[in-house]
């Protein structure tokens, strides 16, 4: 919401404060102040001349040489300007000066004679032909001895177009409606530097001649719209508004028109209260009803876009047909046009909630419904209504019949809510008086009944106490409340299950991987890219109804794709490896109309440095047994789509899958642009937690010493080293303390289709030195069990 | 025989001195002192000598094995400690040589960040949780005092699944579920991912994160909201930072505040990086709207609270003096290494 100064203090006596000091005020008692614009700020030493003569260049064909009158001296100017004759009052850029964006102008020769400056046009004033219409677009801006304006030569050029106003752009939240205006946010301003608001109660002159039997208003749905009023005018002379109407328009950025729709817009901006003008010619049999639109019904709107509505619309319909969408745009047909002479003037209020559904399911955002679906003040209508008579009197802009036809249905109790100020102190950690919240709660046209405060009814904001309070708050100051510590001694503390998660985090780290941050929403087409098969569950995702782009158009069932994007982007820019790890949710749809399930899932993706599918395997096993996870396994497994085949394993836990991990396959590896061999695994750390041994024991060191014995086997090369290893423990007995492979083997001294795998053994007894003949039973335990699984000792 | 011993000793004195390495030494030894060494073959002749001249003799021969011995030990140690010295001066390094180690990882930047405030917050007696970032319309907007065609959805664009399941634009619906589920007195932070139907730009991400507060209790005031934001900000910031309130609205607080620091880098003056204001934003917040507290079953004339929120992208930021968001979710690894 722009403002401008000049009109608020029409309202409030705010003096010559500094535009940056009133800023300041503003912002901290709640009306926070964007920006602030001086207009033409950077406008220098440009001052009114009068042409005095204009000669032929001697030199060139297309310029003039002029002698100009600039008050205390006179300058030749030099122009190519062919709208510029003897007597002209212009802009004359002197030597030195600034153009409004800080172009600067300096003294020169065109064709070997001395301009002194330049004459300049509305432009490069920063101003429009809207703003001064009798000026033109392409020449220069000649001044005309306006009404308002009396420019003498000399003078500077700001002031002699008055091009001195101060814009002020407020950031307006939500619930102040009312701010959306002058008066509004003059009120704030009274209130903030404690002066009077000096409001205005406009007089409407009629010619006499009654409005009667000319207009019907009936109003069908009163909650949709609780008011409506409107009045007619005559004899309309539409034709441009004054200088200073069109100025103020201007600064509060709005385009001037002519003086009917300059009205309807001004009185807008001062009461906050959206205007329309209709063309009484079509409005068929003088009747309008305020009603629903039936469903398919059509209007095409100002904008001159054909709309069709449905029976969830308010429009303004006349006998037959809508000639409005209420509270958001007239229709084309019965808008001003140059042959109108007689107009109806609508003032209304209508339903916050309605006109947003409207504007949002006809995509069309307007000035009105950006106020309305606020909550505007009913009470506002009426005066807005004679506002605008007012100033249509005040601009000779036609005749105003007399008696206002209106239907309205909005009488409510205001209201009332206690002020207790035991209870505001408390909430604030104040010591105010009843009678100094009275008087803060006054200035904003809070009125008091005992200790009731009655609510104006612009303020739909103010509901409960606590809204008070923060009235009060704001206008005491919230930087004077002393602050407290926050008492009472509460233990704050890291969850078991937030501290899971960082020591996971701090063991990649450890290893050596980089933490990465990835979009939860992704492409569909990202399930192609890493082989997901057609119909596969994963690809049941959920999906936005209204993304950004497709990109970004479904909640991602696994990050794999994610981690990939990732490994890509860097392997494009060269870096030598990557080691990456993420930590973060997966998104799996329950039901219709349930929240899916989150899963928290562990990604790693590592390319480069010399990784292999053995290094990947070490990080996921250091992360589990950091995690506090020993009997976990890994199956060989060909079922993961985006792995090698071959070279791919099934993490589980007791038979639960809680991840995978492989050789990324060479497609996907190629789908994203990598040229070198790239690891993952995945790991729901959900699982991972439920399966955690936190407690952790101390066992007590060995007292006696371990033996140690090595055995090869010869087998299947299909039997996996696990089961070996399985069949080792479960056969060597109690005195085994661990296993280690040491070798394995295929090739010319085995026969094809086996291989050999080496063991060192490790025995120990905690109750004495083993025996020789206690170590080769349990090598002899051992070598049974690996027969039972089909390897057979190396001989 | 004694000029013999004599003679022995002078030999073994020149060729130990002579000796170059510890076998020579040792070969000396042998030669001289060894069981079938010249001492001792010169000993086994002592019976031709007269009693007389024996204990001369083999006093003689025992001071001539008693140097031999001695010089050998010390020639043994000379040549050790040479050695030693020459291994020494052989094994100089060129320190400057590249260390040999694999790297540690890193953290993302912004879990350094939250890790920070997450500390802070802990130690403010603060607990962390989490919910659902899929979440019901209801927890993210409605039970927070903005029903369906408030204007206030208009500052949060929002992405939905359906009519009533949307990705949190905040972390709030957070706040409403441990209110729902706990008693006063409660004290909570809950970070995470939020979402918010923004096209990617320097200063913009569909996906942020937030980090929002929650204090509700007897006797909760708003100076107290504005004490622990103070200390909040200091330990975040440092001791000097200046804080100012200013008033604000959200639907979901009432009183609201916005919270500024006084720009670091002009001392509030203005300059480019608080845009001429002097003050930059750093965190909204409020006392706890009656309505959200009854919407979650807390009686809000026994109970009161305050709850804040800040993004924390913009945190890190300023922190690390990063222009552009999307650093953050690229993930390069020459950027990711910058944080320790």
């Amino acid at each position: 919401m722009n403002l401008s100064l000049r009109w608020l203090k029409e309202f409030v006596d705010i003096g010559d404060i500094a535009p940056r000091d009133f800023s300041e005020a503003m912002t901290m008692s709640g009306s926070k102040v964007e920006l602030f614009e001086i207009e033409g700020g950077q406008i220098d030493n440009i001052v009114v001349g009068k042409i005095l003569s204009v000669e032929k260049h001697p030199d060139a064909d297309k310029l003039v040489v002029c002698q100009v009158d600039v008050g205390e001296k006179q300058v030749q100017i030099v122009t190519a300007a062919t709208n510029v004759k003897t007597g002209d009052l212009v802009p004359v850029c002197m030597d030195k000066s600034h153009l409004y964006d800080g172009t600067p102008i300096k003294k020169g020769k065109l064709r070997g004679v001395v301009s002194e400056g330049m004459f300049c046009s509305v432009a490069e004033l920063g101003v429009t032909v809207h703003d001064f219409p009798y000026a033109i677009q392409d020449g220069i801006f000649i001044l005309q001895d306006d009404p308002e304006l009396h420019p003498v030569p000399g003078m500077d050029i700001r002031e002699a177009i008055r091009l001195n106003d101060t814009k002020v752009e407020f950031e307006i939240t939500s619930n102040r409606p009312d701010c959306f205006s002058v008066i509004g946010l003059a009120r704030e301003a009274a209130a903030t530097f404690g002066k009077e608001l000096k409001l205005h109660t406009p007089e409407v002159k009629t010619t006499g001649k009654k409005s009667e039997g000319m207009l019907e208003v009936k109003v069908h749905e009163p909650e949709l719209c609780p008011i409506y009023s409107a009045r007619i005018v005559e004899n309309v002379r539409v034709k441009p508004s004054p200088l200073w109407m069109r100025e103020r328009l201007r600064a509060m950025g709005v385009r001037p028109i002519n003086n009917i729709v300059d009205i309807t817009n001004y009185v807008m901006l001062e009461y906050g209260q959206p205007m329309h003008a209709f063309d009484l010619r079509f409005i068929k049999d003088g009747k309008i009803n305020v009603r629903l639109a039936k469903d398919g019904e059509k209007i095409t709107t100002l904008d001159g876009i054909d709309r069709t509505l449905s029976s969830s619309n308010l429009v303004i319909a006349d006998a037959e047909k809508p000639v409005a969408i209420a509270g958001v745009m007239g229709g084309e047909y019965s808008g001003i046009m140059d042959d109108t002479t007689t107009i109806v003037f609508e003032s209304a209020n209508f339903n916050g909630s309605s006109v947003r559904r409207t504007a949002k399911s006809q995509n069309m955002r307007t000035d009105a419904s950006a106020r309305y679906e606020k909550g505007l003040d009913p009470n506002a209508v009426l005066p807005a209504l004679d506002r605008a008579c007012e100033l249509v009197q005040l601009l000779d802009a036609g005749d105003i019949l007399d008696g206002t036809i209106v239907d309205d249905n909005s009488a409510r109790e205001p209201l009332r809510i206690k002020l207790n100020a035991d209870w505001v102190n408390h909430f604030l950690n104040t010591e105010l008086t009843f009678d100094e919240m009275k008087a803060i709660l006054e200035k904003i046209d809070c009125k008091l009944d005992g200790d009731d405060i009655i609510v104006p009814t612009f303020r739909p904001d103010l509901l409960h106490k606590a809204d008070i309070a923060e009235e009060i708050a704001r206008f005491h100051g919230y930087n004077t409340i002393e602050s407290t510590p926050l008492s009472g001694g509460a233990q704050g503390k890291f969850s078991v299950r937030q501290k899971f998660d960082m020591n996971i985090t701090n063991t990649l780290i450890a290893l050596g991987l980089d933490e990465i941050m990835t979009y939860s929403f992704i492409s569909p087409k990202y399930y192609n890219k890493v082989m997901m098969p057609e119909g596969h569950r994963l690809r049941n995702s959920v999906v936005i109804s209204n993304p950004l782009g497709e990109d970004t158009s479904i909640m991602r069932t696994t990050a794999f794709p994610s981690m990939l994007e990732i490994l890509s982007k860097n392997y494009n820019n060269r870096n030598e490896y990557a080691y990456l790890f993420e930590i973060a949710r997966e998104y799996r749809p329950t039901a219709p109309d349930k929240l899916p399930d989150e899963k928290n899932v562990l990604t790693v993706g590592m390319y480069g440095g010399g990784v292999d599918f053995f290094k990947a395997k070490g990080v996921a096993e250091e992360v589990m047994k950091r995690s506090g996870v020993e009997n976990y396994e890994f199956e060989q497994s060909s079922e993961f789509f985006g792995y090698h085949p071959g070279r791919c394993a099934k993490i589980t836990i007791g038979g639960e899958m809680i991840g995978v991990l492989g050789e990324v396959h060479p497609k996907v590896q190629q789908n994203y642009g990598i040229g070198t061999r790239i690891y993952a695994f995945s790991i729901n750390t959900d699982k991972l937690f439920a399966n955690a041994q936190l407690d952790k024991h101390y066992k007590p060191l060995p007292k006696y010493p371990a033996v140690t014995r090595d055995i090869a086997v010869i087998c299947s090369k299909d039997i996996p080293v696990a089961a070996l290893e399985k069949a080792i423990k479960e056969g060597a007995g109690k005195h085994l303390e661990s296993v280690k492979l040491f070798d394995v083997y295929e090739g010319k001294q085995i026969a094809p289709g086996l291989k050999s795998a080496a063991f060192s053994l490790t025995l120990r007894s905690a109750e004495g030195t083993l025996t020789d003949e206690q170590a080769a039973s349990a090598m002899n335990k051992a070598i049974k069990s690996l027969e039972k699984v089909g390897a057979q000792l190396r001989s | 025989m004694k000029e013999k011993l004599e003679e022995i000793r002078e030999r073994a004195r020149q060729e130990l001195a002579a000796a170059a390495a510890v076998e020579n030494v040792e070969a000396l030894r042998i030669k001289y002192a060894g069981k079938k060494g010249e001492l001792t073959q010169i000993l086994k002749q002592m019976g031709k000598l007269s009693p007389d001249e024996r204990p001369v003799v083999g006093q003689l021969a025992n001071e001539v094995r008693s140097f031999i011995e001695t010089a050998v030990e010390t020639k043994k140690a000379e040549l050790a400690e040479a050695m030693l010295e020459k291994q020494l001066e052989d094994e100089k390094l060129d320190v400057t040589l590249p260390a040999d180690m694999s790297p540690l990882g890193h953290k993302h930047p912004l879990s350094i960040v939250l890790d920070e405030i997450k500390e802070i917050f802990v130690g403010m007696g603060f607990e962390i949780v989490d919910g659902p970032e899929v979440e019901y319309d209801y927890y993210n907007f409605e039970a927070l005092n903005i029903p369906k065609d408030h204007p206030a959805r208009d500052t949060q664009d929002t992405f939905y699944i359906t009519d009533n399941i949307l990705l949190r634009t905040q972390t709030s619906p957070v706040q409403v579920r441990v209110m729902e589920k706990q008693k006063p007195p409660i004290r909570i932070i809950s970070p995470g991912r939020v979402f918010r139907s923004d096209a990617v730009d320097a200063t913009h991400s569909p996906l942020f994160h937030q980090i929002e507060g929650l204090v509700v209790d007897k006797d909760i005031t708003f100076a107290d909201l504005k004490g622990t934001l103070e200390t909040f900000i200091k330990r975040l910031y440092g001791e000097d930072s200046v804080v100012r309130f200013r008033p604000h609205h959200f639907p979901f607080t009432e009183p609201s505040a916005e919270v500024d620091v006084q720009c670091f880098s002009c001392k509030g003056k203005g300059c480019r990086v608080c845009k001429n204001e002097g003050w930059i934003e750093i965190l909204g917040c409020g006392m706890v709207h009656p309505k959200v507290l009854e919407n979650c079953g807390i009686d809000p004339e026994v109970y009161s609270g305050f709850a804040l929120g800040l993004g924390l992208e913009r945190v890190a930021m300023r922190r690390y003096g990063v222009d552009d968001m999307r650093l953050f979710y690229e993930n390069d690894t020459r950027f990711l290494s910058q944080f320790e």
